[in-house]
């Protein structure tokens, strides 16, 4: 049993897997060029929090801004190329359920995220070390994030039916949502307006728990994160569920 | 074939039935209240001109859209209701020629076997490439084959979970000659062991020389629906062609109901073949000397011509 599941998911892996220049070692070396500009422009800048340097703020920050980024490329890419070239039919053929293709995706894409999030940290230990100070956080931020932007990749992918609202989908929403989540600068140095317009953002969540796995300083309380990133990624996941479901935009 | 699926339907379950199935995009009516019922171990044309439906029945059959009303299922699985069984049942070719262009023949085949839930059977997969003449191809990246090849890759993985019924959906479009009869072979024996088929195809002597049974559709409805045999002998008639030595005229009886060709030559509807003796021996009574005499079969063409201009009333059994 389960091996429609499996297959979908082999598949998808395979897909990425096979141009792993364009999907894994591509975000790999912007990251770091992020990092390198960044970490340089940025030096004179004191530290963010006792003990941790803006060069080591920004490592965790960078890695996750790209798992996410992979994560929601990942399925939203493969369902709108296989859309647009018609090739889609040979998964509408066959007897897989719902949750079969949904799961399968989903895993898909938090395979890449954390693959470029393993390779960025791996390649940065070269620069300087850093070790997690609470791994498994690391870890389940990682999962929960890479899920949420997966999911949000297929539901965009279920959506849209040409490259250029694809392309409009990630310039307009993903794009914005991960630059001004935290990434380059702790909110605390927002004034009080930004401040609570971040809030809003929920890829705050996931990068700000993410890197209290790291540090152990976060803007916001970990647990408040982890169940603001758990809840949307259940909410994002049911709705997909209920989108496969009714074939809406897959099957007239 | 180990044929596992092609006795997989329970005795006199229909292997396709379609009732009342209509369907609209928008506020075009692509189909406008289909009934249809296949039974098992037939070979079935689903003819019509382009725009007539076809596709879009298929797609329903296929699950890959929804009817508007009606039911449809494969060997009395609801395509709907019970769309995992009912798909395991069917193989589809799909019209559009559609590929990943990620994988290898041999990949594509073993990852379509998986989505059905059935490990890659080795075995079956090397049969169907021998068969389809893909074997030299089988490590060849999909996007490096020439259209008819990536077609029969198509009827490849229709094929690859052994279904019991088969629809094809103009298979042969851009496909040579030898590979059409090799494809057409390979599909007969599966129908000689028991798979029902179900094709489209604007080639109308495949379907002729292949279906026991034909159905024309036209503007979203069926508008014939017999035997081959049957429909020849209702719309089309044998018919003789002749030119006369000189150029001279016809014996007024036979001019009357001659249809004039190129060339100066003359066609005649026959009742039968009987009646090639009986114009042969007017036109030498007259003084004519017949030359250039060729007989043409009724075919399946004329009857579609007749059928799909509205000149024909096309029968459709209730
Ligand atoms: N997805 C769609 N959206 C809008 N109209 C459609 C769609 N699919 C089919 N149609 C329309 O429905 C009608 C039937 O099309 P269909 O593809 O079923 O014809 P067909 O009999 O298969 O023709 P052909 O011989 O050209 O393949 C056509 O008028 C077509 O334009
Ligand atoms: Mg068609």
């Amino acid at each position: 049993m389960m091996l429609g599941f499996r297959t979908l998911l082999g598949k998808e892996v395979l897909r990425f897997w096979k141009v792993s220049f364009q999907t894994l070692l591509a975000p790999v070396v912007s990251t770091l060029l992020y990092l390198l500009v960044f970490a340089q422009v940025m030096s004179a800048r004191s530290e963010v929090w006792p003990g941790v340097s803006y060069r080591e703020f920004l490592v965790p920050g960078l890695a996750m801004m790209a798992m996410l980024q992979n994560a929601f490329a990942n399925s939203s890419s493969s369902l709108i190329q296989s859309k647009v070239s018609g090739n889609l039919v040979f998964m509408l053929l066959a007897p897989l359920s719902p949750l079969e293709i949904f799961a399968a995706y989903a895993l898909a894409a938090m395979a890449r995220g954390m693959a470029v999030g393993l390779a960025v940290w791996l390649v940065t230990l070269f620069f300087f070390p850093h070790v997690p100070a609470h791994p498994l956080e690391v870890l389940l931020f990682g999962l929960l994030g890479t899920l949420l932007t997966g999911v949000l990749g297929m539901l965009a992918g279920i959506w849209a039916e040409k490259f250029d609202q694809m392309a409009a989908f990630q310039n307009f929403l993903i794009m914005p949502l991960t630059f001004l989540a935290g990434v380059f600068y702790s909110i605390r140095a927002l004034p009080p307006f930004w401040q609570s317009v971040s809030r809003f953002n929920p890829f705050l969540y996931m990068i700000d728990g993410f890197r209290h796995g790291f540090f152990g300083y976060s803007d916001v309380a970990p647990l408040e994160s982890l169940a603001i990133v758990a809840g949307s990624a259940i909410a994002l996941s049911c709705s997909a569920l209920v989108l496969l479901s009714r074939g809406w935009r897959l099957r007239h | 074939m180990p044929d596992r699926g092609a006795r997989a339907g329970r005795a006199g379950e229909a292997a396709i039935s379609i009732q009342g199935v209509e369907k609209s995009f928008g506020a075009l009516r692509a189909l406008k209240g289909v009934d249809l019922q296949v039974e098992q171990g037939e070979f079935f044309a689903l003819l019509g001109p382009n725009g007539a439906g076809k596709t879009t029945l298929i797609s329903l059959l296929a699950g890959l859209s929804r009817p508007d009303a009606g039911r449809l299922a494969i060997l009395g699985h609801d395509t709907g209701s019970d769309y995992r069984a009912a798909r395991r049942l069917v193989g589809i070719v799909p019209q559009e020629l559609v590929f990943d262009p990620f994988f290898t023949v041999r990949e594509t085949l073993r990852i379509q076997s998986g989505y059905f839930g059935i490990p890659p059977d080795r075995a079956w997969i090397d049969e169907l490439l021998e068969n389809l003449q893909l074997t030299d191809k089988a490590d060849a990246n999909m996007r490096s084959l020439s259209g008819g090849m990536k077609r029969r890759v198509l009827v490849a993985q229709a094929l690859v979970h052994r279904p019991p019924v088969l629809v094809l959906d103009e298979p042969t479009a851009g496909v040579d000659v030898e590979l059409r009869q090799t494809l057409w072979k390979f599909i007969r024996r599966l129908n000689g062991e028991g798979h029902t088929i179900l094709l489209t195809t604007h080639y109308l002597e495949e379907a002729q020389a292949l279906c026991n049974r034909v159905a024309m559709m036209k503007e979203g409805r069926i508008v014939a629906l017999d035997t081959t045999r049957n429909l020849l002998a209702a719309h089309s008639h044998p018919s003789l062609s002749f030119g006369v030595a000189g150029d001279l005229p016809l014996p007024p009886a036979l001019a009357a109901r001659a249809q004039a060709l190129p060339g100066g030559r003359h066609r005649l509807a026959l009742g039968d073949f009987a009646e090639v003796e009986q114009v042969l021996a007017a036109c030498r009574q007259a003084g004519l000397q017949v030359e250039d005499l060729e007989v043409g079969q009724a075919d399946l063409e004329e009857v579609f011509v007749a059928i799909v201009s509205g000149a024909a009333q096309g029968r459709i059994p209730s």
